[in-house]
């Protein structure tokens, strides 16, 4: 695994102490040359994403954090990825992106655009922290649970066609090599950020051949770490399980689509995806938004109002400063964020309040000490 | 008699060509200008072929669910009820059983018991898997068990446990294929008395159940590499999404939302998209929208007060019935129901057969009881079906007898017997 993964993996470790506030008291001494600035490509995106990726710039600038934005234009109902967009990402290594809309197909078929970014940079793993925030209310208490789903293959393959009409396959492809990759970076997250737990989720009594050999790579990856626990459940096993007990989850590592579906129901019950951090990794690139995907872009009233959540993209974005290797930045506003949180005062619809997006980044900016 | 001949010819035309019987009745009563003439073909009815009637009169029944909102009602419902009347009260209807495996033998004993002190006139065939594979279905189900389902059109089926392995066919998925069992029915409510975290569940998931992603064809193309077939059919998808809106229909619900994932997969999801927009505008009074899955699992946890009637293809159906199952308190408690072409239905209780406990007299039979309630209600026989289950939500809410699942410590017979005094 490249260096720049096990400091990203690393860093995540802070993020999961959800319940206490931090304050370091360990010196960073930096290398000469360390303070300079880090481009990061932005990604506005659609519907609410600029609302939000607006609100991380700011409370960027008012921090005077070491980065600045280089910002591309993409729409999800463009054809394809714009041109110097990805050339750019290769370059700085590090994105900070806003939902992207994918239209529901007109009889066409736009591909989505955030899949085929993913693709196209290989960010094999999506990661998604969902932990009750204190001071937010939900119905469960006790959850913190990090999904990590498989991003490139599985059933977002893309691989489709019409047999005869009224008839259409779907390929679902599973290789073991982005099975065991996908395990691999599963265990060594939840060793380097001290979990006890890996749980598969699957459905291999029905897929047999696919889903038992995503099952059969993470059993060969777990026994070769004996101090991580090791089960594996069934997918609608799994969902009743999240909404009845989800204080017995820990990692989960998953295949694409039940990922999507896990991670979405696990940000819902701690909370809402309003406030979930999360990313996308590979070997050499990262790619931070909003954790789970759903709502994303948001409804067209949330736009017109102004008050999106932006709280899952600073969270994100504090995920991002530890990948830049800017720790104490990251602590300052992840503290921020989460005294925001927890005094109630100032929250977004989704979170039962009335606050507009502004309100919120100006509320978090005050707060940064 | 002319008339006797006549009506004969009738009955086998009628045989032979279904529900073109209540048509050519009409045309009887009207052309001999009597409405009393119904009579004296009770009468024959009686001297001929009770059974004929019977058999003829479940079809109907059966039947009924694809032609609730026929032309021929008036006298095509007198009929009915008067060969329903008959039938009743001199022939048991007879419904196959399937105990299961593990506690399934307990609670099946359990849903006779309350039946019979309901006066639920149903003679139960019983059948039970076999101990090894079965050569002409392939699986551990036998061929006498499937013959007596098609037969019989209505069961009731115990958890069963698949034995793992390769080389036979899961026993829900034989049963699944050989009767064609195309959608299934599970409804989702909070029960009063039973706490959860979630109080306001009332939702019906209706999941397609023969194809999609759990059609069984998958391959390995080179070492390493495996592919599974996901298939999406306009017919499977048509039917069931006519099922659903029927249904919404035929119990007052307001509201259908299909879920899907067709922006990701565009071709498969978006057919079965398709199929329910045209279902859709059929029904112009029932509120129709698409969510795609993962807003769905989110909008559940947060709000599920917020859905009514959902439909969906294989997979994310059973996700979602199972997430809904696990709102209202698990798998124990909930019922479910497969409907068949040609009016089968298929009650199962969902969850698994428990070996731990089997034998032990602790099992629940709160998910088998509902489902008999749901194959009573699909038989029409209404009065009993809302006297059972106002006895079990009785039962529950009291809290006085629960079984251990539910947090209480009655034993099955205890929890049976309670109920029996409710009703």
């Amino acid at each position: 695994m490249s260096r720049r993964s096990i400091s990203l993996l690393k860093n995540l470790r802070n993020i999961t102490n959800g319940s206490k506030i931090q304050t370091r008291s360990v010196t960073y001494m930096p290398r000469p040359g360390d303070g300079k600035p880090r481009p990061v490509t932005l990604i506005p995106g659609d519907g609410v994403g600029p609302l939000v990726t607006n609100a991380v710039e700011q409370v960027m600038e008012a921090m005077h954090a070491p980065v600045y934005f280089e910002p591309f234009e993409v729409h999800g109902d463009m054809k394809s990825l714009p041109e110097g967009l990805l050339d750019s990402i290769k370059k700085n290594k590090v994105c900070l992106k806003g939902g992207l809309k994918t239209p529901l197909p007109v009889g066409g078929g736009v591909s989505s655009l955030n899949v085929s970014l993913r693709k196209e940079l290989d960010l094999f793993a999506s990661l998604v922290n969902c932990f009750n925030l204190p001071g937010l209310a939900s119905r469960h208490e006790n959850v913190d649970i990090v999904v990590i789903r498989e991003n490139t293959e599985g059933e977002y393959a893309g691989l489709e066609h019409e047999v005869v009409p009224g008839v259409v396959e779907s390929l679902k492809v599973i290789t073991k090599f982005c099975s065991e990759r996908i395990a691999k970076y599963a265990f060594e997250y939840a060793y380097l950020n001290n979990r006890k737990k890996v749980t598969a989720v699957h459905k291999a009594n029905i897929m047999k051949l696919a889903d038992g050999l995503f099952l059969e790579s993470c059993q060969e990856v777990a026994k070769k770490y004996p101090s991580i626990a090791y089960n594996e459940i069934i997918v609608d096993n799994c969902c009743m399980q999240l909404v009845a007990r989800p204080e017995q989850f820990d990692v989960m590592v998953t295949p694409n689509l039940y990922g999507n579906l896990v991670a979405n129901t696990a940000a819902g019950i701690a909370g809402g995806t309003g406030v979930m951090p999360g990313g996308n990794v590979g070997a050499e690139y990262a790619v931070f938004e909003q954790g789970a995907s759903a709502g994303n872009v948001g409804k067209d009233t949330t736009e017109e109002q102004k008050n999106a959540n932006p709280v899952a993209l600073l969270l994100s974005s504090a995920m991002m400063l530890r990948h830049l290797q800017f720790p104490s930045f990251a602590d300052r506003l992840e503290t921020a964020v989460k005294r925001v949180i927890s005094e109630g005062k100032c929250r977004t619809e989704d979170l039962g309040g009335n606050s507009t997006t502004q309100e919120v980044v100006n509320a978090v900016i005050a707060n940064l000490d | 008699m002319d008339l006797t001949g006549r009506f004969h010819n009738l009955f086998i035309s009628g045989l032979v060509s279904g529900e073109s019987i209540n048509v050519n009745l009409f045309q009887v009563q009207r052309s001999k200008k009597s409405p009393l003439c119904l009579f004296p073909l009770c009468v024959l009815l009686r001297l001929e072929a009770i059974t004929m009637a019977a058999f003829l009169a479940r079809r109907l029944i059966g039947n009924r669910s694809s032609q609730i909102l026929g032309t021929s009602s008036s006298s095509s419902g007198a009929f009915i009820s008067v060969a329903r009347a008959f039938s009743s009260s001199t022939t048991p209807i007879k419904a196959t059983l399937f105990p299961g495996d593990g506690i399934g033998p307990e609670i099946a004993e359990s849903v006779k018991q309350v039946f019979t002190a309901a006066d639920v006139a149903i003679d139960w065939d019983e059948h039970f898997v076999g101990t090894e594979v079965d050569p002409r279905t392939n699986s551990f189900l036998t061929w006498e068990s499937l013959q007596s389902v098609l037969k019989h059109k209505v069961g009731l089926k115990g958890p069963m446990a698949t034995p793992i392995g390769k080389g036979h066919r899961s026993l829900n998925l034989t049963l699944r294929k050989e009767l064609n069992l195309y959608a299934n029915v599970r409804p989702c409510y909070s029960l009063p008395g039973y706490k959860t975290r979630y109080d306001d569940v009332d939702l019906i998931t209706i999941r397609e159940n023969t194809e999609g992603e759990y059609s069984g064809l998958e391959h390995q193309v080179v070492k390493g590499v495996v592919e599974s077939i996901k298939i999406i059919t306009r017919k499977a998808s048509m039917r069931v999404a006519e099922y659903a809106f029927l249904y919404a229909k035929t119990h007052g619900r307001k509201k259908v939302s299909a879920i899907h994932k067709a922006n990701i997969m565009q071709k498969t999801d978006g057919l079965f998209l398709q199929c329910c927009d045209e279902v859709a505008r059929k029904y112009p009074d029932i509120e129709y929208e698409k969510v795609v899955i993962d807003n769905c699992c989110m909008m559940l946890v947060k709000n599920p007060a917020l859905f009514d009637v959902l439909v969906m293809p294989n997979l994310y159906g059973d996700i979602i019935s199972d997430l809904c199952a696990g709102l209202v308190g698990g798998l124990g408690l909930t019922p479910s129901c497969n409907i068949g072409e040609d009016g089968i239905a298929l009650a199962e209780a969902v969850h698994g057969s428990a070996p731990d406990i089997a034998g032990k007299n602790l099992a629940n039979p709160t998910a088998l009881l509902l489902s008999g309630v749901m194959m009573l209600r699909h038989l029409k026989l209404n009065k009993q079906a809302e006297q059972i289950h106002s006895a079990i939500i009785n039962t529950i809410a009291e809290g006085k007898y629960r079984t251990a699942d539910l947090g209480g410590t009655s034993t099955t017979t205890d929890f049976t017997k309670a109920i029996c005094d409710h009703l």
